[in-house]
This record gives C-alpha cells, structure tokens and sequence, in this order.
C-alpha cells in the first residue's frame, strides 16, 4: 500500500492488517512513554484545507508518537489565502522531501491528484464528500474491539447521507467487513443510487430495532435553507437517536462533532451504549497504524538505527 | 447557401487534384465505388474510373485503399475568441478542425465578451477571413450578454453575418424570453441553439446523478435537468412555429423528447457529441478532471445506448464535438473546481469510427452522413461529393492506428477527452472550400516521394 486514498481501494486482508498494527499500538498508549522511534527523521506534512480538531490532532499526535517531524499547515493564514493552486503547494512541501503528506480538502480526488504529483505517501484525511477513509478505519476497530467481528452484524447508518464522506467509507468498509449495512435518512439526504454500493435505504426509522449499531450523521443546520429538510425540529422529530428509540442492546456511534438536540438527544450521547468516546480513542492508534504501515519498511537508505520497540510490519519488509 | 457564400475563410489557392482509385463513400449522394475523385476550381469536377482521370497539371494522390467522403460539419465549436485567446483563437480552432477532417465549423458565441453585438460578428469574420483554414460561421447570443433577459439586436445580427443564435453555456432559463425569442425568428431568420439545462435542477452538479456520483459524493446533474427543458422549448417551438436546434443531448429521455417533438411535427433538430457516443460515467471513478468533466455530463449505458438508437433512427441528425479547449491550470485541480468541457475536433471521427463503426454498432455509411449532418440545420449545403458540388472531400486510412496527443495537438489545448487512447482511422488530407485544409506531415511526405 502506497498510499491511502480510500476504502473502496482496500481489500478486507488490508483493512484487517491495519487494525491488528492499531491493536499492538494500543499497548503503546498503556505504556509511561508513548513514543516509538519508527519514524525518526522523517518528515509528515498535514495539510488541512478545512477545519478540523479530531482528524487533524490526532493525525498531528499519531506522528509525534511514531518520533516523525510534524509539519502542519492550515488553509487559513497559508498561502492558500494568497490563491496557491493545490499544485502548487504540493510542489512547495514536496520540497522538504516528506515521507508523508496527510490532506484534508473539500473536494472530492484532491488527495488522488496530490499522490500523482509528490513522491510522498498520501493519506486522504477527507476529500470533499467523497471518502474520509481513516474514519472509517478507526470506526471499524472501534466495532471489532466491541464485538469480536463485524460478520453478519446489522448496522443503520442514519442522517444526512448525502453530504457525508463518513456515511461513503463507512459504508463500503462496514459491508467489507461482513456487516448488513442500512442508509436512513429523509430521501432528499440520500444520494439516489446509493444502493449500488451494497447498502439497504430506508426513509423512517421503522425497523431500526433490528440494527445492532446505530451510527449517527452531523446534521447541518445550513441544509434547511436549501430545502433538504423544512426544519430541524422535523428531523429530529423524525430521525433523532434517543433513548426511546434506541434499545439496551444496541451500540451508538457518532463521528462528531455532534450536535446535540439535532441528530442525537444528550440522554443518548451520554448512555452507556455510546461508543463515541472510544472512536476518538481509537482515531490516535489507528492513525498511528496508517502511517506505519504505509511508512515503515520504506525507508531509503542509509536506513535509522533499528525499529526499538515497535512492532514489524506486516506483509512488508522490515 | 453553399458553406464558401455563408461562411469565413483565409483565401488561397484553388486545389487541382486527383485522387487516384479513393474508395468514395457518400451516403446521401448514393455514391459507393472506387473512383479518381478530380477536384478542380474549387468544385469535384469528375467522378472517373479508377486510374483514368486526366491528371495533366494536377497533384495526384494515389488513394487506393484509402477512404474519401464528404468532409465533416461541425455546428458546435468553442474558438474562445475573443477573450480566452491562451486556449484557442481561430487559427488554431479550424488547423484543429481541418486536421480533423472538417470542411466547415459553427463557433459559439460565449466568448468574453460574449458575441452580442454586429460589431462583434463583423470583428469576428475579419479574422476567419484573414486566418481560418476551414470556412466559419459564427453564431451570436440570443439574449444580451447571455444575462438571459433581454434580446439582442437580432435582425441587425443577421445582417452582419450571424448564421443562427444560441446562448450555448448557459440554457435560456426564462420561458418567457425563450418564447420572445422563437417568436422573433420569424422576423429575423436563423435557426436558435439551444443548450438545454435547467440550472434549479443542476444547481452546483459536477456530474451525472447516479450510482456513481453517489459513490463518489460528487453533486449530480440529474438527466430530467436536460430533458424537461427539451420538452419545454419544443413545446414553445411547436406553439409558435419556430425551428429549433437541440444541443449535445446526453440523457435518454431527451432523446425520447425530441423524437416525440418530430413525430409532432415540430421543426427540431439535434446533435449528441463523440464522448457522449462513446464514453459513461464510469469513465468518472478515475477523477481525472482533463477527460471526464464537461457540461452536459457523461451519463449511463442507458443513456448512451438511447443516443446512438438516435443516431440510426435520425432523431439525432448530426454528431457536433462541442470542442471545449481549456489551459492546464482549468483542468490540474480537484474534479469538481475544474473548468467544464473537452477538446474533440481532431479525434471525432476516429473515436467514433474505433468506439462504434469498427465493432459493428453502426454502418460506416452512418458515421459518415451524420458527421457532416449540422451544416443542414443552419440552412448550409451538406458537403457533398457528388459532381458539380463544392470540393469538400476528406481522405481516410481506416487502416491506421494512432496514439491521441502522441504528436501534439493542432488546437492551443491538449484537453482531449481520449488523450493517450491508441485509435484506428486517421484523417490524411483535408480539402474544405476547394482548397487543401490539412495534410497530415507523414502522409504528404508520402505524397512527394
């Protein structure tokens, strides 16, 4: 795997292999010092064309922990502003020969574009409302470290389908893994066609008492003026995730920030069954496995003084 | 009108030719057999047996094994001048359109400024006439500065030239313009192209709407926003007693659309573009901004199959490029910020002839009558290779393949939506207006040795 650009480009082997790297990676994070040397002296780039606090810290703190020097540039106050064409900047930070670039862009196959002009590997942080790969990444380990395996297990995925890149990769890596996998939401937040990625749609919640794992959207208050919904009040009436809705038996994830009252009532948020504290968690070590595995075992002569204690990649030359 | 007494072209030398033992394909002329093909003072003076044409004087072009058929009309080209010169002007658009096999072409008129004025249309000739190696018509826009609310100057328009009206780029969005418009063409003549989108429908689509704009989380552009405006405007058409030209159709119910209009009577004619014929929406996974993103999109195999049923019933009278040039820096950006649109002037007829003719979809024969099929629509002669017409002959190898953009590209834009695909059918020579438009470098070579 040169670089990671999507879900859709993973088999279920490879997505398999970068959960078991997370697993011995959280044995790290248990550690006093939480740092493996694997990736000193090189060079990791992130690269955000958009706001973020989770993917952006943990990917920044995944690289700290691998020992790699961070670099972080943010749209706002970068030459961006100035109109650099994507390309450019590209060619800019290629410059400092990173190892690795991490971006994150509001269009769909900007990270595809960035991983034909740098030598770097590239990690698709969100491109636009097409994949948000690691996300569906660390949701999956987060599942598997729940329930063992994803084989059979029914899972909802609930909300405004339409705009979110986490319902795309979720989606293909749920079915992947083995999951029945439906998309609910009102039908003007569902993408006609959707089907045809191995999903189920459905526009009321009836029948969300079969799933075994509901997962929630961000709602966004600005769909109401382009006519998606008639108000926030009517969608939460109709596809909010409460405590009535949701039976004991049932896991909730959200992929945050939530908003709540909107897609999810607090009472839910905060209820035992919630897993949404444990996503943030595992975003750290499955960041940190995608950079291994995408980094490690590709050093360029003369290579560093060994690995230390960090674990030897799978299915690459250590 | 023939295409030398309605359109623009740089003056040159009448051709003296012979092309010795062409295998000569005109469909509409009924002409199917091995000929010398004589080309003299501007017209084919001569249909002869093979190998007896007096060649006294002449150049002889030994043809055998070659294909000649009346060269291509193009209704639908982009020679962004003035205003966007750095993508193509209207030297660089008719080389591309000669190297195609074109004897004619129609430009549009969203240039910066857009051609809305008779000074506009007058400019633009000049240049045709002192730089265009094809003849050129040049349309003008239907409404002022394609704002889509008020005329323009229509009747003065046609005066100074203008072959016919369309806002092409933008669809006419306001019925009650739209119905001014058809109802003024009584007055001012010209037929009115229509690029047919209803923008509330497409609103900030990159894409066509379906399973794969779904997997890819791109906006669509859903067919209904092209069809239920072809209905429309042929519904206005068929109240007023206007004609109407249908541009680039792309989804299937358009074409339901417009043969219902014709079996209605309307007076409504059409085109589909090569990469609609040849290409879905597939070709979007890639993301690849240079060859799969234009207006309208590519769209299912559902759509593309209804387009080529158009093409073989004559729903769809012509096959128009809608040759888009766009620079580099348009198109090395992310698939949904990249400019609109794809170069397709200098490999229309071998796309189409490797894509549907040498797998057996259509008749050669087709392909044939329905590239040269938009000169018709503007009130223009078809091209013709019948004795006595205007020399308007292209000269084929279906024998050669070919790698696009391997050599460069005549036009100023390397946006072509088949660049790096290796085709079969090759345009050798060119003659357009009765004078040599285009030889290809190793053919005329060839030819002097």
């Amino acid at each position: 795997m040169k670089h990671l650009l999507s879900i859709e480009q993973l088999s279920r082997e490879e997505i398999e292999a970068i959960l078991d790297r997370a697993e011995s990676f959280a044995e790290v994070g248990r550690r006093d010092i939480k740092k493996v040397p694997t990736l000193r002296g090189r060079t990791v780039v992130s690269l955000f064309y958009e706001s973020s606090t989770r993917t952006s810290s943990s990917f920044d703190l995944a690289a700290k922990r691998l020992s790699a020097d961070l670099v972080s540039v943010k749209a706002a106050g970068s030459s961006v502003e100035k109109g650099e064409s994507l390309k450019d900047t590209i060619a800019t930070l290629s410059a400092y020969d990173p190892a690795a670039i991490v971006i994150r862009h509001p269009y769909a196959g900007a990270a595809q574009m960035v991983a034909g002009w740098t030598s770097a590997a590239v990690v698709n942080a969100g491109d636009g409302k097409h994949e948000h790969p690691s996300q569906a990444l660390l949701d999956v380990y987060t599942l598997r470290r729940r329930l063992g395996s994803l084989e059979g297990v029914g899972i909802w995925i609930v909300g405004d389908v339409l705009h979110s890149r986490v319902a795309r990769s979720n989606l293909i890596a749920f079915a992947r893994m083995g999951a029945e996998v439906t998309v609910c939401g009102p039908p003007t937040l569902i993408p006609r066609g959707i089907e045809a990625l191995g999903c189920e749609v459905s526009y009321s919640l009836d029948g969300i008492a079969g799933a075994d794992v509901v997962y929630a959207l961000r709602m966004q208050k600005e769909r109401m003026s382009e006519s998606f919904v008639p108000s926030l009040r009517e969608y939460a009436a109709n596809f909010q995730i409460d405590t009535r809705r949701l039976e004991p038996r049932q896991l909730l994830m959200h992929p945050g920030p939530v908003n709540r009252g909107v897609e999810l009532s607090g009472e839910a948020i905060d209820s035992p069954q919630s897993l949404i504290a444990e996503q943030v968690a595992a975003g750290l070590v499955v960041r940190m496995a995608i950079l291994y595995e995408l980094l490690a075992g590709t050093e360029r002569a003369p290579s560093g003084d060994g690995e230390g204690s960090a674990p030897t990649p799978i299915g690459t030359p250590a | 009108m023939s295409l030398t007494d309605a359109l623009d072209v740089r003056a040159g030398e009448a051709a003296h030719l012979v092309f010795r033992r062409a295998t000569v394909l005109d469909p509409v002329a009924g002409i199917d057999a091995v000929h010398d093909v004589v080309v003299r003072d501007g017209s084919i003076a001569a249909l002869a047996a093979p190998g007896e044409a007096e060649a006294e004087g002449a150049e002889v072009v030994e043809a055998e094994g070659l294909h000649a058929f009346p060269a291509f009309f193009d209704p639908h080209v982009h020679l962004r001048t003035p205003g966007h010169e750095h993508k193509e002007d209207v030297e660089t658009g008719t080389r591309a359109a000669a190297a195609g096999g074109y004897c004619g072409i129609l430009a549009m008129a969203n240039t910066q400024p857009p051609v809305s004025t008779a000074a506009d249309v007058s400019a633009l000739r000049e240049q045709a006439r002192a730089s265009a190696s094809v003849p050129v018509g040049f349309l003008a826009t239907v409404t002022k500065a394609m704002q889509g609310s008020e005329l323009t100057e229509m009747v003065e328009l046609r005066e100074a030239g203008a072959v016919g009206f369309s806002d092409d780029g933008l669809p006419i969005a306001d019925a009650g313009v739209m119905r001014r418009a058809l109802q003024y063409q009584h007055l001012c003549g010209g037929n009115i192209a229509l690029h047919e989108e209803d923008p509330r429908l497409s609103r900030d689509g990159a894409m066509h709407e379906g399973p794969v704009s779904a997997a890819l989380g791109i906006a669509g552009i859903p067919s209904v926003s092209e069809s239920t405006m072809v209905a429309r405007d042929a519904a206005l058409a068929g109240y007023e007693g206007a004609r109407i030209h249908v541009q680039h159709l792309s989804a299937a119910e358009s074409v339901d659309a417009v043969r219902a209009a014709k079996a209605a009577g309307v007076q409504i004619s059409a085109e589909a573009s090569p990469h609609h014929l040849c290409l879905t929406d597939e070709a979007v996974r890639g993301l690849d901004p240079h060859r799969a993103k234009m207006n309208p999109p590519l769209r299912e195999e559902r759509d593309r199959q209804a387009l080529i049923e158009g093409l073989r019933d004559g729903t769809i009278e012509c096959i128009a490029t809608d040759h888009a040039p766009h620079q580099p820096e348009e198109k090395d950006v992310p698939f949904e910020q990249a400019a609109m649109g794809v170069t397709g002037l200098e490999t229309a007829f071998a796309a189409l002839y490797t894509h549907l003719v040498a797998p057996g979809v259509i008749d050669l024969s087709l392909l044939v009558e329905r590239m040269a099929g938009g000169a018709e629509p503007f009130d223009l002669e078809r091209p013709s290779l019948a004795p006595g017409a205007e020399a308007n002959v292209v000269l084929c190898d279906l024998g050669a393949e070919w790698t696009v953009g391997e050599d460069g590209y005549e036009s100023r834009s390397a946006n072509s939506w088949c660049a790096g695909e290796t085709l079969t059918g090759r345009v050798l020579m060119t003659v357009a207006a009765g004078q040599v438009a285009f030889r290809l470098r190793s053919f005329s070579l060839g030819v002097a040795a």
